[in-house]
C-alpha cells in the first residue's frame, strides 16, 4: 500500500553568516502516521532544519511540501495553519499562568476557560496523559511541563508534531510514558519527528531514522533494519567502538570523605539526608538517582556553595566545611555542574573561550591585570585537544554548540589539574562522539589518581564507566555497590526506594573508609567541634 | 539538480547578521543621521516661518558647532562631560547594574564642590580648598552611589528605582542649600570666587584632560584588569561568579563606590572648573544622556568618544537651529533632537539583521550574499 506523504522537504538549504552551512541539501520524508527520528552529532543541523519547518528560521532554498503541496511558512502562526506543531527543548511557557491558560495563549477562540479545560482532559484522555489544567506552571516537574507543551500543540490540531530532544531531561520512567503517549499519536494518525541523541530510544520509538552529518542530509533507514552501530557509523562517518573502558588502577587513600552529612533544599526540605561515602584517588564514584533527589545540593555543598545542616566534610583529612568556595577550588577540588539550560553555571555564555578559560585562575599572578595571552594559549591547546569546534578561541562560547560548551567546561576543570573531580551529567545533551570524549577524558584522569565522582543519568554508562556506585532516593543513600556486581534492575529497585542496602548492614557503618585519614578519636572531635560552631552560630 | 522554484515567498526576511565590519556599521550610522536629519529638517522649514530651504538646517547646525572658536571649545568640553559621566555608568551597567543615578550623584559632587568653596573661601589658600573639595566632591558622588549598591548586595533591592529616586533627594537637597545660602529668595547663587580649578590653557581644556585621562583608564580597567574581568562575570551569570569564588557583594558595592566617584568627579569639575554654583538643573540630565551614549557605544569606553561626541553636536546644533529659524521654545528642538535619536536607535536593527529579498532565480549563494548588499541601503 503506497503510504500519504505528510510532509516533504526538498534541498532545503540554509546559511548563517559567517559560519559553514547550517543545512545543505537537506531532502526529508514523513510519512503519515509514523514516528521518524532525526539523528545527528552536536551541531549537525537538526535544530535548525526544525527551526525551519516550524517557521522560525525561512529557508536559503529549497522547497516545503504539505500533503504534497508546496507551502511557504513564515512564521510559527503559519506552521500551526499547516498543523505543524513544535515542543521546543528549552519550554516557553508563562511560570504564572495554569496549564489551560498557557494552552490557550495566542489561540484566538470565544469562549469560557472552562471549555478549555474540558478540551484539555478530552485529550489528555485520548492520549493517556496526566495534567491537570488548573495547576501552575511554576508548580510542575519538568515532564509536566512538557505534557503541556504537548497538549498546547495538540489543542490547535496539529498533526505533524516535533520534538526537539524530549527525553533529555526525563528520567527513565518519564521516558517511557512519553513514549507510549507517542505510539497512541501515531495509532491515531499523527506524524511525529523527534530528535533523540540515545540511540537505544531511537530504536525504541522510531519507524524510520533519518541522518545529518555537518548540515547535510546522509539517508533515511528503517530502524527494523538498523542497529546501534550502523547508525553511529552513518552519523559520525566512520567506524566508532562503542565501549566505554574501566581501566585498572591503584586506588590510593581516601580523598574526600564525607560522614553523616545533612543538606537542606533552597525550600527548606531535607535534600541529602546523613549520607556518608569516600572517594579515593584513581576511583570513579558513580551517583545514581531519579533526577532531583540531592545530586545538585550534594555538588553545591561540597563546593562550598551551599551550607550544610550538619556532617562533616573532609578533604585529605582537612575539614573543608565553611571554608569559601574559592579556597576550596586551590585545594584541588573541582565541580562541574552541566544544569539542565546546560550554560547556567560554570560557564559565562557571552564570554570568549579564552575568557572562560580563566574564570577560575584569573586572580592569579601579581599586578592589576588578567593574564589573557596564557589564557589564550590554554585555550587554544584545549580547543586542540578536544577538537572543540569554532571558529578561533576569541568566539563566545554561546555561540557554540551545545556538545562543545561542554567540553570547554570538562576541559577547563580538568586543565586546573584537579585531584578530586565533582562532575554532575557531564555529557547532558551530548552526542555519542563527544560523550566518549568525555569518559576518556574522567579515565585518564582517573589513571593519573584523581578521585571522580560522576553523577550520572545513565545507568548503562555509569554500569560500564564507574569502580563503585552510589544509589540516592530522595537524598538517602540506598547504598554502594560495585558496578561489576551489580546489574541495572539492582539499581533501578535502588533508585526508587524498593531496596535499601543499607537496612542491612546498619551496624557497619558502609560510608566509612577502613583506612581514614583521620582516627575514630579525631572524627570525633571533629563532629564535637563542628556541632559547637553550629550551636555557636545560632546563638 | 531540478529546478528550484517557491511558490508564494515573501518580498524579503530577515536574516541575522554575524560579525559586521566597522565600515559598514559606520555607514549604517551615517545614514541614518542624514535620514534623520533630512527628514527633521523638512519639519523644521515647516513649522519655521522665515526659513525655506531645508538644507539651511544643515548649515545652522554646523555652525552651532563649528561657527566661531568659542563655540567649538564649548562643543569639546561639553563632548567630555557627557563623556566623563558616562564613562562613570560603564563598569556598572557591565555589571548590569542599572545605575540611573548619574544625574544625583554628579549633582552632590557639585554641590559639596559648591560649599567648600562658600565656606572654606578666604579662610584657607585656594590650594587647600581644592585638595579639600576635591575628595569631598569624590566622595559625596561615591556615597551617592554606593547607598543603593548596598541595600542590592545585601537585602536584593531594586537598583533603578533607588539610584532614581537618590536624584530626586540630591536635588531637593541642592534646592534646600540654595533657600540656605541665598535667603533672599533669589532661588540662585552668584559665581563662587574663591577656590575655583586653574584654568589650563583655556577655561575649557581641564575637563577634556579629565576626560581623556578618565577613557584611557576606563578602557584599560574594563578589558584587562582582573577588577573588570571580576565585574563582567557577575554582570554574566551571579551564579557563576559565586562558583568561580567572586564574592559578588563586594564586586557590587567597589564597582559603584568607583562609578559614584567618578560622578563626583564630574561633578567637581561643572561646580569648580565651569559654572562656579550649582542648581539643581545645573546637570542638565547628562546623567541620563550618559545612559544612552553608553547603549549606543555598545559599552566600549572608545567607542563611547564618538556617541557622546555626536550626541553633543546634534543638542548643541539644534541650540543655534532654533536661534536662526525662530524658534521661541524648546518644543521643536526636542522634537527634533527625538527623531534623530530615533534613527540612530533604529538603525540597530538593520546592523543585527539583514533583509534577504525575493529571487527570481536562486542557485548560487554568493548571488543572494552581493544582492542584500544591495538591497539593504534603500531600507533605511
Amino acid at each position: 500500500m503506497e503510504r500519504q506523504v505528510a510532509l516533504e522537504l526538498k534541498n532545503i538549504c540554509k546559511y548563517f553568516p559567517g559560519k559553514v552551512m547550517a543545512n545543505k541539501n537537506v531532502n526529508l520524508t514523513l510519512y503519515k502516521g509514523e514516528i521518524l527520528s532525526l539523528l545527528g552529532e552536536n551541531g549537525s543541523g537538526k535544530t535548525t532544519l526544525m527551526n525551519t519547518i516550524s517557521g522560525i528560521y525561512a529557508p536559503d532554498e529549497g522547497q516545503i511540501f504539505i500533503d504534497g503541496k508546496e507551502v511557504v511558512i513564515k512564521s510559527p502562526k503559519d506552521a500551526y495553519l499547516y498543523k505543524i506543531g513544535m515542543i521546543h527543548q528549552h519550554f516557553k511557557l508563562v511560570d504564572i499562568f495554569s496549564a489551560a491558560e498557557n494552552i490557550i495563549l495566542g489561540v484566538k477562540e470565544k469562549g469560557s476557560l472552562k471549555n478549555v479545560n474540558t478540551r484539555v482532559r478530552e485529550i489528555a484522555e485520548r492520549y493517556g496523559f496526566d495534567i491537570d489544567p488548573k495547576k501552575k506552571i511554576y508548580e510542575m516537574s519538568v515532564s509536566e511541563k512538557q505534557t503541556v507543551e504537548i497538549i498546547k500543540v495538540l489543542y490547535r490540531g496539529a498533526d505533524i508534531l516535533i520534538l526537539d530532544e524530549p527525553t533529555a531531561v526525563l528520567t527513565p520512567q518519564e521516558t517511557e510514558k512519553l513514549f507510549a503517549v507517542l505510539r497512541k499519536m501515531k495509532e491515531d494518525g499523527k506524524s511525529i519527528i523527534i530528535i533523540t541523541h540515545k540511540l537505544n530510544e531511537v530504536l525504541a520509538i522510531s519507524d524510520r531514522v533519518s541522518i545529518l552529518r555537518k548540515g547535510e542530509y546522509v539517508g533515511t533507514v528503517d530502524t527494523a533494519k538498523t542497529n546501534q552501530k550502523d547508525l553511529t557509523e552513518m552519523m559520525v562517518g566512520k567506524k566508532v567502538e562503542l565501549k566505554i573502558d574501566r581501566p585498572k588502577t591503584e586506588f590510593d587513600r581516601p580523598l574526600l570523605e564525607i560522614r553523616n552529612l545533612c543538606i537542606n533544599s533552597d525550600d527548606g526540605n531535607v535534600a541529602i539526608d546523613d549520607a556518608s561515602f569516600y572517594i579515593r584517588g584513581g576511583e570513579i564514584l558513580g551517583v545514581a538517582g531519579i533526577a532531583g533527589c540531592g545530586q545538585k545540593e550534594l555538588c553545591e555543598a561540597i563546593a562550598g556553595l551551599r551550607p550544610i545542616k550538619s556532617g562533616l566534610i573532609m578533604h585529605k583529612g582537612e575539614n573543608i566545611i565553611g571554608l569559601p568556595p574559592r579556597t576550596i577550588i586551590e585545594k584541588g577540588v573541582s565541580m562541574s555542574f552541566i544544569p539542565e539550560d546546560r550554560l547556567g553555571m560554570g560557564l559565562a555564555p557571552s564570554f570568549s573561550i579564552t575568557d572562560n578559560m580563566m574564570l577560575k585562575t584569573y586572580g592569579e599572578g601579581k599586578g592589576p591585570f588578567v593574564d589573557r595571552k596564557s589564557a589564550r594559549e590554554r585555550a587554544n591547546a584545549l580547543i586542540k585537544r578536544l577538537e572543540i569546534v569554532t571558529p578561533s578561541s576569541e568566539t563566545p562560547v554561546r555561540k557554540l554548540s551545545g556538545g562543545n560548551v561542554q567540553k570547554v567546561l570538562v576541559g577547563r576543570e580538568i586543565e586546573a589539574g584537579p585531584n578530586v573531580i565533582i562532575t554532575a551529567y557531564p555529557v547532558r545533551g551530548l552526542d555519542i562522539n563527544s560523550s566518549y570524549v568525555i569518559y576518556d577524558i574522567l579515565n585518564e584522569q582517573k589513571k593519573k589518581g584523581t578521585g571522580v565522582l560522576f553523577i550520572g543519568e545513565d545507568l548503562d554508562v555509569m554500569l560500564a564507566l564507574c569502580d563503585k556506585i552510589m544509589v540516592l532516593c530522595h537524598g538517602k543513600v540506598m547504598g554502594i555497590v560495585h558496578a561489576e556486581k551489580t546489574t541495572k534492575e539492582q539499581l533501578g529497585l535502588m533508585m526508587t526506594g524498593s531496596l535499601d542496602l543499607t537496612e542491612e548492614k546498619k551496624d557497619k557503618n558502609l560510608g566509612f573508609a577502613k583506612d581514614s585519614n583521620l582516627t575514630e578519636e579525631e572524627w570525633k572531635s571533629e563532629e564535637e567541634r563542628q556541632e559547637k560552631e553550629a550551636t555557636d552560630g545560632r546563638s | 539538480m531540478e529546478e528550484v522554484k517557491t511558490v508564494r515567498e515573501p518580498l524579503f526576511h530577515m536574516v541575522k547578521r554575524g560579525n559586521i565590519t566597522l565600515l559598514k556599521r559606520l555607514g549604517i550610522y551615517a545614514g541614518a543621521i542624514v535620514a534623520g536629519i533630512l527628514l527633521t529638517s523638512i519639519l523644521c522649514v515647516v513649522a519655521s516661518s522665515d526659513k525655506s530651504n531645508p538644507l539651511e538646517m544643515f548649515s545652522s547646525m554646523f555652525s552651532g558647532v563649528f561657527g566661531t572658536e568659542r563655540r567649538f571649545w564649548t562643543f569639546l568640553r561639553d563632548t567630555a562631560l557627557l563623556l566623563g559621566i558616562s564613562l562613570a555608568l560603564l563598569p556598572a551597567f557591565k555589571m548590569k547594574f542599572w545605575n540611573l543615578g548619574a544625574n544625583g550623584q554628579v549633582l552632590m559632587g557639585c554641590l559639596v564642590t559648591i560649599a567648600c568653596m562658600r565656606n572654606l573661601g578666604g579662610k584657607i589658600p585656594d590650594a587647600g580648598i581644592i585638595a579639600i573639595m576635591t575628595v569631598a566632591s569624590v566622595l559625596a558622588g561615591a556615597a551617592w552611589a554606593v547607598i543603593p549598591a548596598i541595600f542590592k548586595a545585601f537585602f536584593k533591592t531594586n537598583e533603578t528605582l533607588f539610584t532614581l529616586m537618590m536624584n530626586y533627594v540630591a536635588q531637593g537637597l541642592v534646592v534646600y542649600m540654595i533657600t540656605v545660602w541665598a535667603p533672599s529668595g533669589s532661588g540662585s547663587l552668584s559665581p563662587e570666587v574663591y577656590g575655583r580649578l586653574p584654568n589650563i590653557g583655556n577655561g575649557y581644556l581641564l575637563t577634556i584632560i579629565v576626560s581623556a585621562i578618565l577613557t584611557v583608564f576606563m578602557f584599560f580597567y574594563l578589558s584587562r584588569s582582573k577588577h573588570g574581568y571580576e565585574l563582567s562575570v557577575v554582570g554574566e551569570s551571579e551564579n557563576t561568579a559565586r562558583y568561580v569564588g567572586i564574592n559578588v557583594k563586594k564586586v557590587v558595592i567597589r564597582t559603584l563606590i568607583l562609578s559614584g566617584a567618578m560622578c563626583g568627579l564630574m561633578g567637581l569639575l561643572i561646580g569648580g572648573s565651569i559654572n562656579y554654583t550649582v542648581s539643581s538643573e545645573i546637570v542638565n540630565n547628562m546623567g541620563f544622556t550618559g545612559i544612552m551614549a553608553s547603549w549606543l557605544a555598545k559599552f566600549n569606553p572608545l567607542v563611547l568618544i564618538g556617541t557622546c561626541g555626536l550626541i553633543t553636536f546634534i543638542s548643541k546644533g539644534m541650540g543655534q537651529v532654533r536661534q536662526d529659524f525662530g524658534f521661541y521654545n524648546d518644543a521643536i528642538g526636542n522634537v527634533v533632537l527625538g527623531i534623530i535619536y530615533f534613527f540612530i536607535i533604529g538603525c540597530e536593527f538593520f546592523i543585527t539583521y539583514k533583509l534577504i529579498f525575493r529571487k527570481k532565480n536562486k542557485t548560487d549563494f554568493t548571488a543572494i550574499e552581493n544582492s542584500t548588499q544591495k538591497g539593504k541601503g534603500g531600507n533605511e
